[in-house]
């Protein structure tokens, strides 16, 4: 009797369930009855989070990941190579376990875009179809914004504002510079990709020079009159770097309008500073591939909608990280990591042809003043107003009071968060 | 506290058109934004820029509230004879400032 029951119980959940596919698959498109076809450009913290989180969300979409570099090397962390604490081989990824779970990975630059039939075209002529596109291209610096640097004044006078072979070239500098010379970081106006790291990178070469060169003095010549984590940072530099450190804010004269590469000069309205080390941090905008796919609007960063991460502009196609405008939301790994599984989510229920829900995003960024020495900022955003705003009353910074067992704790909560974060998203 | 930024030419050659450029820093503020409380944030501009060459004016603007803060002003002048620059910023609120800057013309 009880196995009979089993039975009939069995058959009527069977039946029950294929009546709510046969109900629910008619009024759907037609995508959603084969496998909808995702494309994600860019394999940074963004693209890789979003693909993994498709993959996870919905086992059958079909997801595709095109990158052309086979190694990632991760931007956070980076000063600390720069101020010789850490390996750039610590920084590098690979896409191994991306490709293991599923995703098709395309070892190809993505060169142009065709919105209206929905294909990408590869450096190789080929081209691949998508029912969504998600660009996740990071950004591209911005050559033409300050007279005199170009490509090849970055060789010279080093951004190392995208890790890598830059990072190495600053910390190569710094190791090669006399005891007593003179460091000068630039900073850009807002927005720009990591809002504290300019900051942390002053703290850290602080922390170099200090150990290794004590007669040395670091400049920042800021194009800003307020940054992330201001009096954390200021107050560290007191603390820790005690007349080694000046900051030099746009009020004051700080903003660099061209630099002499020839001479490591860097020329501001009210005088020049002549640097044996000079690292030029130049304005930025979205990655290239953004501005083809037209998803860029005249400030060269792209509108989205806070929901979907769809562009403004630029229909099926999402755009999340550094190469987004997310409003109160800085341009972080973290962010792009929390925006990737927003917007994975939003695709995965529109593919479904339902409406995604409003998310709600967490940001957190650690600096580390010294390597023993970290502070914090913390957000919550949800969309308000057609942007990511703030929710009010949450989120937060570091105390402005606190012992060095705090600071030193939160410096492990930040190699901790990278620990997870690439373990999560390359892991 | 306001401090005023000058970039005047040490020296130049007599009827060269030199460039003079200044920053004085200030908030600017509008008066047209309102606190959370809803209580309008007061007024507080510089209303004018006075720039004299030896005693005699040679540039004058007025600001007003839509000019950004730290007010940047960059212009020109024929230096015909060797001096002193002297620059006045005035504003809201009893707002002064001065400085001043030396040429030698040859």
């Amino acid at each position: 009797m009880g196995v009979s029951r089993r039975i009939s119980r069995r058959k009527f959940c069977s039946a029950s369930a294929a009546a709510a596919v046969t109900a629910l698959a008619s009024p759907l498109p037609a995508l959603a009855q084969s496998a909808a076809r995702i494309i994600v450009i860019g394999g940074g913290f963004g693209g890789a989070s979003c693909a993994r989180a498709l993959k996870q969300i919905d086992p059958k979409l079909q997801v595709t990941l095109v990158e052309p570099n086979r190694t990632f090397t991760a931007c956070p962390f980076s000063n600390n190579v720069i101020a010789g604490l850490r390996s750039i081989e610590e920084q590098k990824f690979g896409y191994d376990k991306i490709a293991a779970s599923g995703i098709t990975v395309v070892a190809l630059e993505a060169t142009t875009i065709n919105a209206a039939a929905r294909t990408v075209g590869l450096a190789d002529g080929t081209s691949l179809a998508y029912d969504r596109l998600v660009l996740s291209p990071g950004i591209e610096l911005r050559f033409d914004a300050l007279s005199g640097y170009d490509e090849a004044a970055a060789a010279k006078m080093p951004h190392a504002w995208k890790a890598g072979e830059q990072t190495l070239l600053l910390r190569k500098q710094l190791e090669a510079m006399d005891d007593g010379g003179l460091v000068v970081i630039t900073a850009p106006a807002n927005p720009f990709r990591c809002p504290p790291g300019p900051y942390e990178r002053a703290c850290l070469i602080a922390h170099y020079l200090k150990t290794k060169k004590p007669r040395s003095k670091l400049i920042i010549l800021d194009a800003k009159d307020a940054f992330s984590k201001q009096r954390l940072f200021q107050n560290a530099w007191k603390e820790l770097y005690p007349g080694m450190v000046e900051w030099v804010s746009l009020s004051q004269g700080g903003k660099v309008n061209a630099v002499d590469p020839a001479t490591n000069t860097l020329i501001t309205d009210f005088g020049n500073h002549t640097a044996q080390v000079a690292n030029v941090i130049p304005p930025q905008r979205a990655g290239r591939i953004a501005a083809i796919a037209g998803a860029t609007d005249n400030t060269g960063w792209c509108a989205i909608d806070p929901v979907t991460f769809e562009s403004r502009s630029a229909p099926n196609i999402h755009v999340i990280g550094d190469a987004c405008l997310a409003g109160a939301m800085p341009k972080s790994a973290f962010s792009a990591n929390a925006q990737a599984k927003t917007c994975a989510n939003a695709i995965a229920t529109l593919v479904a042809g339902r409406s995604p829900a409003a998310p709600k995003l967490i940001n957190t960024c650690y600096s580390l003043a010294a390597p023993d020495y970290g502070i914090s900022i913390a957000g919550v955003y949800h969309p308000k107003n057609g942007l990511l705003a703030d929710v009010e009353g949450a989120g937060g910074v570091s105390p402005l009071e606190a012992s060095r067992d705090f600071r030193a704790r939160e410096a492990d909560y930040a190699q901790s968060w990278f620990a997870t974060i690439t373990a999560e998203v390359f892991g | 506290m306001a401090s005023a930024l000058i970039n005047v030419p040490a020296r130049a050659k007599r009827g060269d058109i030199i460039e003079i450029k200044t920053l004085m820093s200030h908030i600017m503020e509008s008066g047209y934004r309102h606190k959370a409380s809803g209580e309008a944030v007061p007024r507080d501009i510089i209303t004018s820029f006075t720039c004299r060459f030896n005693g005699a004016e040679i540039f004058r603007a007025d600001l007003f509230p839509a000019i950004a803060a730290n007010p940047f002003f960059s212009f020109f002048t024929t230096v015909t004879e060797s001096g002193k620059f002297e620059f006045e910023w005035i504003g809201d609120k009893g707002f002064s400032e001065t400085a001043s800057a030396s040429i030698s013309v040859e």
